[in-house]
């Protein structure tokens, strides 16, 4: 279980995320919604422990770092460098085999993702959605009891989102953790039980339906406006 | 007659002592360079070469013409340049060039104001390198320094291929990026301190680096570049010895000259990516 209390992060000082405070259940499917810099990959990333908090705690439940696994924004990793796709695949076992173990293969995770033949290329030889497939198997094999999915399927295929969301049904069928960043609400609202709607604060937790009411997407909107004058 | 002039300097002790020490310096730090191009570090590994020149200057200083202070001197003053850059490309957010020519020219200066202070230092051996300088101990200290290296980039292997393509993922996994990015920083500077004795601080950089430059025009992964960065340099330094000898040249500048020839022969005809092969992919398409 993930427990947010009177989260607070901030970035060059500026407050970007502020009062939050609830809990991620153990096998919940819950998307985190919200305008453009209301914080929500930030909160990813500090529960990913990767942005220290400015005030607040962040309860793991006893997960260790590499236990909750963080799918980046695919702009953060230099897709240029020249690594096969199995072994892009197979460092995914770094949490349990360390710097110095061998890795588990890569194979099997790169057939999940219907990549059946494309371990010897070059990462920087894939599309932009066969590069999120990849990083998908690197889930597979890290095997992780918490998923953090940072805008999964943006700038991707719609054959590719078909297949990663049922990768995620997947995971969530295995009793998996699961939190991701999206920005289409007709996809939330489909496919994700529960919804974080950001501001930079809260604006509603719980049942998708709930959550996703005209009266708090005004609301979520009426804070950035305010966020976009003060800027 | 090919074979003569190829392998006839060899006849001579220091000239093949010279070739096995530029041989294992040859094996250990291309690999290194092809990291710092892929990371985009290649202006660091000016700055460092420049940066380890006071050090060796003031180990000289103290410890006379011992290449064991002089190593260690050189050896920290890279470290401190290393740590002094890292924080600047940090603190500048990417933007450290101009720093890092501040830092470089202050360190040569000052590198060249200390030499002409102490006496019995000849400062373009220092900076350019001497074959005659190589004797037992000077090759002591290159194959000592590579095959360190040579472990060492062995042990980090994976942590660095991580920390380049995703240093997001490793501190997410608790990898400790930062340590792992001061080691290889240790590697690179012993792979420099160790080509100065033959090759000079200036230029002992370049057997690392132009070798690694050209690797991307003969191979795509990473594997197939290192290994013909290694392939290169063997060449360059081979040749390179060959060209000091006969044309009465320092070694060091005559091995990097080979290895930029090596580095324009691969750019304009290599098989990747080269001058040639874009224009024979525009002809066809």
């Amino acid at each position: 279980m993930i427990v947010l209390d009177g989260l607070r992060c901030a970035h060059d000082g500026v407050a970007v995320l502020r009062g939050v405070s609830g809990r991620f259940m153990p096998g919940s499917l819950t998307a985190v919604v919200g305008p453009n810099g209301a914080g929500k990959s930030t909160l990813l990333r500090a529960i990913a422990g990767l942005h220290p908090p400015a005030a607040g705690s962040i309860g793991r439940g006893g997960l260790r770092p590499g236990q909750i696994a963080l799918l980046p924004q695919s702009g953060s990793l230099d897709r240029s460098f020249p690594i096969t796709c199995a072994d892009a695949v197979a460092l995914g076992g770094w949490p349990r085999r360390g710097a110095f173990r061998a890795l588990p293969p890569a194979d099997a995770a790169l057939a999940a993702v219907g990549l059946h033949s494309a371990g010897g290329r070059l990462v920087g030889a894939l599309s932009a959605g066969q590069f999120q497939r990849l990083l998908f198997a690197r889930l597979i094999v890290q095997d992780a009891p918490v998923i953090l999915l940072d805008e999964p399927f943006n700038a991707v295929d719609t054959a590719t989102i078909a297949d990663l969301l049922a990768l995620v049904r997947r995971w969530h069928g295995e009793g998996r953790t699961i939190v991701a960043v999206l920005h289409d609400l007709d996809l939330v609202a489909h496919a994700f039980p529960e919804t974080l709607m950001l501001a930079r604060e809260p604006i509603a937790w719980g049942p998708t339906a709930a959550v996703l009411s005209a009266g708090n997407r005004r609301r979520a909107r009426l804070a950035a406006g305010q966020w976009q004058a003060a800027a | 007659m090919i074979a003569d002039l190829l392998l006839g300097p060899f006849a001579f002790g220091f000239m093949r002592r010279a070739l096995a020490g530029c041989f294992a310096l040859s094996v250990a730090g291309p690999p290194l360079g092809v990291f710092l191009v892929l990371r985009r570090m290649a202006l660091t590994s000016d700055v460092l070469q420049h940066g380890i020149l006071p050090g060796i200057a003031i180990g000289a200083a103290f410890g006379g013409l011992s290449l064991g202070f002089m190593g260690a001197g050189g050896f920290i003053a890279g470290l401190a340049v290393a740590l002094l850059a890292g924080w600047l490309a940090r603190a500048t957010a990417g933007r450290e060039d101009a720093q890092f020519a501040g830092v470089y020219l202050i360190a040569l200066a000052a590198g060249v104001a200390i030499v002409s202070m102490t006496r019995g230092i000849d400062l373009a051996h220092l900076l350019f390198g001497s074959v005659m300088a190589v004797d037992n101990a000077a090759l002591i200290l290159m194959a000592g320094t590579a095959s360190a290296a040579l472990l060492g980039l062995a042990v980090i292997w994976r942590p660095l291929v991580l920390e380049s393509f995703d240093p997001g993922f490793l501190r997410a996994v608790g990898g400790h990026g930062g340590a792992w990015h001061l080691a290889f920083m240790a590697l690179v500077v012993l792979c420099v301190v160790g080509g100065f004795a033959a090759m000079g601080t200036l230029m002992s950089v370049g057997l690392m680096m132009l070798p690694a430059v050209a690797a991307r025009h003969w191979a795509a992964g990473l594997a197939g570049q290192v290994r013909a960065a290694v392939a290169l340099a063997v060449l360059a330094s081979w040749l390179g010895l060959v060209l000091s000898f006969d044309a009465d040249l320092p070694a060091g500048p005559a091995i990097v000259l080979v290895a930029g020839g090596l580095w324009l022969a691969s750019l304009s005809l290599g098989p990747r990516e080269s001058l040639w092969r874009r224009r024979s992919s525009r002809r066809t398409s």
